[in-house]
């Protein structure tokens, strides 16, 4: 029996800490596992009794990548157990920092993390020294997305003027008028990106996922939506814990997620895309149609073309949100804590986050649960990687090792958010 | 001939990435600061990495792990300088809330088999365990504040991060007290500066993410806030945030335990 093992100690160019293991058995492999080795934090327990106001600024620290995903989960989360339902101009400025995070994120990936891979660099700042306007253009469209959430939230990073009811501050209209100047600018960026990317040598590969996503109600999904799956799931928030089961595993400080009657399930940018493709503006529908992505993209290393395509929606839907803001009458509906569940899921760039809490009468939390996207990822990414380095097996080890590290680079974990990330180790018994 | 650039190297312990991604969101100096050092270790950007010895190590994160407590020691022997960025690197962060409870208590709260997680019952600052050369505030750093810290390292002078309070930069900004003006709770009179007094920017109170400042006097602010109506569990919330292990919130927020 010829045995293989591949190994990646230290992932890069993802988020947090982990590693991988490929075992191989005449040429087959037998298993692989994406480690997650980032040390607990253990944000569930100590948010018990803290008040329900706290949770937005405390879980936004799971993730310095995402976290308005994690505010935008928990104060909608937190609106559902008091019954409050936010409307009006402030749901506008919560899709317009959503999108803001969403540029911000995505471009991070496209740019310095993923494209990197595809034109065969160690990084961005390597792809720089060869295209310094590429490697610019991705700057300033990031910076366009940091440029929102810094005006709206108060910084790109840990945003301070989110509230459970809405903002501590609303902006004036005349604050705005800037930003759409910068957008304008990052559109065209934005359409640059999509056409770059879509010229990227792709290996032919296709997975037959289940794919989970927010639908909107003729919106591309951010803040709100039922949750759809490609395969006939729909169901509101408050149903996730039903059909869906978490579990730990020994290799990971991440726990699993899966779908309880069919296993494993992708969400993130093509499960969006497959589920939502409609409701994108007419600009990136386009932009999508003319780079080849079809109604539905099952190829995993396409990805960074609907991110690019994301990031054009994302920047197109901003500079929407601008034109026809109205300044609301109060930054924030008011509150009255009483006792209730509370639940939400939102779409983080990297797919589906899920809060639920529980709160006590005075409004302490007295239970809560958080699903981020990459613990959902996690049993579709080892399929990934069980399924295309079977193909990959003959390749010499370091360009197996790369197609393996960029298997799982394609849906842009965040193993902080996962808790934490990754070794590559590929056993081939050789 | 080419010019011999500094080492940089960028290490992550416990946290949330947000503290080196303010590197990446240097989206206007991020190319030059690469022209002048050269970027030896960066995980989450590049996945080359060259061997030590590094001329300056800027350390993320908290340390909660035997195998952290081990990797510290190797990371200074391997760095000239040693810049702790953040509140998890430079008083233990978010994380250190296990500290005051049973971390076995929490494992099992989160993990269904808590028996497969190996952790620290503390989280503590790298200062704890290794000698710092400097440390930056912030949950997260201020991206201004790293370019500066970077560029003084680069120059061999020492960094200017003022070492005040957050009420200063309220003067500077022209902002009304948020606590005399409308009675909202506030940290700012006992937090160090840096974030140019953002929260009260937007009519919030400080919740102090930048830690104490030098002898903060935290007994009399508590007083301010109780008569602003804050009960004493709120008063301990107040202080045990992310900067919860750092020496005068620690004390503080232990004053008003039940």
């Amino acid at each position: 029996m010829i045995v293989k093992t591949i190994k990646v100690d230290q992932l890069a160019r993802v988020e947090g800490e982990g590693a991988l293991k490929v075992v191989a058995r005449d040429g087959v492999v037998q298993s692989a596992e994406l480690s997650i080795f980032e040390p607990p934090r253990f944000f569930e327990a100590f948010l018990r009794d803290r008040m329900y106001s706290e949770a937005p600024d405390i879980t936004a620290r799971i993730c310095g990548i995402c976290p308005v995903a994690y505010q935008m989960s928990a104060i909608h989360a937190m609106e559902n157990a008091l019954g409050v339902v936010v409307d009006g101009p402030l749901r506008d400025l919560r899709r317009l920092l959503y999108c803001g995070e969403w540029i911000e994120s995505h471009t991070l990936h496209v740019y310095m993390l993923h494209a990197p891979d595809f034109l065969g660099y160690a990084g961005a700042i390597e792809m720089a020294r060869d295209h310094a306007d590429i490697v610019r253009r991705g700057l300033d469209l990031k910076k366009a997305g940091n440029a929102i959430i810094a005006l709206l939230g108060g910084r790109e990073i840990h945003p301070i003027n989110v509230r459970v009811g809405g903002f501590y501050r609303a902006p004036r209209r005349r604050e705005l008028q800037p930003l759409a100047e910068e957008l304008k600018r990052a559109r065209d960026g934005a359409l640059a990106t999509v056409r770059w990317t879509a010229g990227f040598d792709f290996p032919d590969v296709e997975r037959d996922y289940e794919f989970v996503a927010l639908r909107g109600d003729g919106e591309y999904p951010l803040n709100q939506g039922r949750i759809v799956s490609s395969r006939g799931l729909d169901i509101a928030a408050a149903e996730y814990d039903e059909h869906f089961e978490e579990s730990h595993v020994e290799h990971s400080t991440a726990l699993h997620a899966h779908l309880k009657a069919r296993g494993a399930y992708l969400t993130g940018p093509l499960a969006r895309y497959a589920l939502n493709a409609a409701s994108l503006s007419p600009i990136a529908r386009e932009a999508a149609r003319e780079a080849g992505l079809g109604s539905v993209c099952a190829n995993p290393f396409r990805s960074i073309i609907v991110r690019a395509v994301e990031v054009l929606n994302a920047c197109d839907e901003a500079l929407r949100i601008i034109d026809q803001y109205e300044e609301p009458d109060r930054p924030a509906v008011d509150l009255e804590p009483r006792a209730g569940v509370g639940f939400a899921a939102t779409e983080a760039p990297r797919g589906m986050l899920y809060h639920r809490y529980q709160l006590h009468a005075d409004g302490k939390i007295a239970d809560a649960r958080i699903v981020p996207p990459t613990s959902q990822n996690q049993p579709s990414i080892e399929e990934d990687l069980k399924i295309f380095a079977t193909a990959w097996l003959d390749l010499p080890d370091d360009a197996l090792r790369h197609r393996c590290e960029q298997t799982i680079r394609n849906h842009d974990p965040c193993i902080s958010c996962a808790t934490h990330f990754l070794r590559l180790d590929v056993d081939r018994g050789g | 001939m080419a010019r011999i650039r500094p080492r940089l190297a960028v290490w992550k312990f416990a946290s949330c990435d947000g503290c080196q991604l303010s590197l990446l969101d240097c989206e206007d100096e991020l190319l030059e600061i690469a022209g002048e050092v050269e970027i030896a270790h960066f995980l989450e950007a590049t996945s080359a990495s060259v061997e030590g010895p590094y001329d300056l190590s800027l350390v993320e994160g908290s340390v909660t792990t035997a195998h952290d407590a081990a990797r510290i020691q190797e990371v200074r022997k391997q760095s000239r300088f040693l810049i702790t960025i953040g509140a998890c690197a430079t008083a233990g962060g978010i994380q250190a809330l296990r500290n005051f409870a049973d971390v076995r208590e929490y494992a099992a709260i989160v993990y269904a088999r808590p028996d497969y997680i190996q952790t620290l019952a503390t989280s503590t600052a790298i200062s704890d365990h290794v000698k710092v050369d400097f440390e930056l505030r912030g949950c997260p750093i201020s991206t201004r504040q790293l370019v500066e810290t970077i560029s003084a390292f680069l120059a061999g002078r020492k960094p200017q991060t003022p070492p005040h309070s957050v009420c200063v930069e309220c003067k500077i900004a022209g902002n009304l007290c948020v606590m005399v003006g409308h009675g909202t709770p506030c940290l700012g009179p006992v937090t160090h500066a840096g974030c140019g007094a953002l929260c009260p920017s937007y009519n919030r109170g400080c919740y102090g993410c930048y830690g104490p400042m030098e002898t903060p006097n935290t007994p009399s602010l508590s007083v301010w806030l109780s008569k602003l109506g804050m009960d004493e569990d709120a008063l301990r919330r107040v202080y045990r945030t992310f900067n919860a292990n750092a020496d005068a919130f620690r004390e503080e927020s232990e004053r008003h335990d039940r």
